[in-house]
């Protein structure tokens, strides 16, 4: 009994001799989050124009643009997230979709809330969906991409706005009908393209039908857009 | 004289294998990933400080052998509805289009392990759908009129939204209450927990959706038959999952109970049909009839 307690005692005394002054060395992954690249932290973001810190974020807002356009599995997109293209797309969208049907609040388009609810909370359901089925990706990353995703059907929205100036039925319909399916396809698509892999294999169909209904929605609102007579 | 770091990390690692090799049985706590070598005592009280994506991953493993014990304040509270995977959905909704006499839809598709993702995402579904296909109709419906001026009706969204959900989350909770007050009052064994009961109104209003798509076809004859269809597929979903709880209770009690049940209901599906899908007799805005045409045909002023 005394031989184990001195053997413990010796191995606990080296153990007590090792002082440990930083972290313990932790097994696993950590994420982190890479948002500027490093020579930012050289010197102060404080000091600079109000021009450059301007400019550089446009470039961001820029890059995810053509990221949509060109969906490859780059994870660009999801680690620099920012709201600043979702709010722009949304408002313009919001903006365009007004100024139909102007006789009657009761029978006319959506208004201008309801447009903007319709995206901002279904793209949080839609999160926090993906999210308790046991996706990887964070609340604000997800919300990036799907904002991001409309942009093809903000684009879809100013054709139909132009090919509505040539009248509203037969071949004007039909064009604005395969201008909506295409870029609503195109909008599910790339944003599947970046949620996808946050998924596990077997639910991946639970997080996308979501958003295909999502940019459905959407997409009917604009093809239903009709201006005032 | 202090040790470099490196030589720290690496006399400790030492240090450790040492303890093990001297006491095997010692309690080990690995701080990667899902510990499965932690014996059972240490889980409830170590939390581990993980990132989000890691702490998830390893709580909804845990959630699948012990069943919702975080509180309900905790994400992982609601992860525990979301445990479904694609085929599973897939199958529960099949079984809800074809209810079999004996099987019960909560003790053989859900088989204690309800879900919320059904529910919810089929009554958004079904929203839409009825918003949509309403719209559609009308507007076939007034095709041949000249005066007719297409809307989109967005506020119907509104207002099926406000129904289906009240309808998915009122009445099962009703009848909930209802049956859980008598099966306290007549000491009978078997209850469904709130959440089943809710999951099985939700896989029941699946039938819905083709049927408000296939409403827009402009035949009322099809339509009523369509409600009829829907009406008893759906109906004896809930009638075969719900009689064998009740049919222990006295006679007038239990057939009170299944007929209130589907005549809610037919009340719903009758509802919706009307409203959303109204006939080419009837103008689609009853209150602006009188003075509708004459303003569209001249200049809007405001």
């Amino acid at each position: 009994m005394a031989q184990v307690e001195e053997t413990s005692k010796r191995m606990f005394a080296g153990l007590s001799d090792v002082s440990i002054s930083g972290d313990i060395p932790v097994e696993g992954e950590i994420n982190v989050p890479v948002g500027t690249p490093s020579q930012d932290k050289e010197y102060s973001t404080l000091d600079e124009p109000v021009k450059d810190t301007i400019l550089r974020d446009l470039k961001a807002v820029g890059k995810k643009f053509v990221h949509v356009m060109y969906p490859k599995k780059s994870s660009a997109l999801l680690r620099d997230w920012d709201l600043w293209g979702p709010l722009l797309l949304c408002v313009t969208l919001a903006l365009m979709l007004q100024g139909g049907s102007v006789d009657s609040k009761e029978d006319g388009g959506p208004q201008f809330a309801e447009v903007f609810v319709i995206i901002w909370f279904g793209s949080v359901i839609i999160t926090l969906n993906s999210k308790l089925l046991g996706g990887t990706i964070s609340f604000f990353q997800s919300l990036c991409v799907l904002g991001y995703c409309i942009m093809p059907l903000t684009v879809a929205m100013v054709v139909c706005r132009l090919v509505l100036l040539g009248g509203s039925w037969g071949f004007s319909f039909i064009v604005r009908l395969i201008v909506v399916t295409a870029s609503f396809s195109w909008s599910t698509f790339a944003s599947t393209a970046f949620l996808a892999d946050c998924q596990p294999p077997n639910r991946k169909a639970l997080v996308v039908y979501p958003v295909f209904l999502f940019y459905f929605v959407i997409g009917w609102m604009i093809l239903t857009f009709s201006p005032s007579a | 004289t202090m040790a470099s770091p490196d030589d720290l990390k690496f006399q400790e690692f030492e240090e450790a294998t040492d303890l093990l090799l001297a006491d095997p049985g010692a309690s080990t706590l690995s701080m990667s990933g899902s510990s499965s070598t932690a014996p059972a005592g240490a889980t409830g009280d170590i939390k581990l400080d993980m990132s989000d994506d890691e702490g998830q991953e390893e709580s909804s493993e845990l959630l699948r052998g012990e069943k919702q014990t975080s509180g309900f304040w905790t994400f992982e509270y609601y992860q525990s509805f979301f445990n479904v995977d694609t085929m599973q959905v897939l199958d529960r909704v099949k079984r809800s289009l074809v209810p079999l006499p004996g099987r019960n839809f909560i003790k053989h598709t859900l088989q204690s392990s309800p879900d919320l993702y059904g529910p919810f995402w089929i009554c958004v579904t079904l929203v839409f759908s009825l918003a949509i296909s309403g719209n559609l109709s009308t507007f076939l419906n007034s095709l041949g009129s000249p005066d007719y001026h297409y809307r989109p009706q967005f506020h119907r969204v509104t207002i099926a939204a406000v129904v289906i959900f009240l309808y998915a989350w009122l009445v099962p909770l009703g009848v909930w209450g209802f049956l859980t007050w008598r099966q306290r009052e007549e000491r009978q064994q078997s209850g469904y927990s709130f959440l089943e009961t809710v999951c099985v109104y939700g896989y029941s209003l699946f039938i819905y959706i083709p049927t408000s798509v296939l409403w827009i076809l402009p035949f009322e004859w099809l339509r009523w038959l369509l409600i009829l269809v829907a009406m008893v597929i759906s109906g004896s979903v809930l009638v075969l999952t719900f009689w064998p709880v009740v049919r222990d209770d006295t006679q007038v009690t239990a057939f009170a109970t299944v007929a209130t049940i589907v005549v809610l209901h037919a009340l719903l599906s009758i509802g919706c049909k009307m409203y959303f899908f109204q006939t080419a007799t009837r103008t689609p805005v009853p209150t602006l009839a009188p003075n509708h045409t004459a303003p569209q045909l001249t200049n809007k002023t405001h």
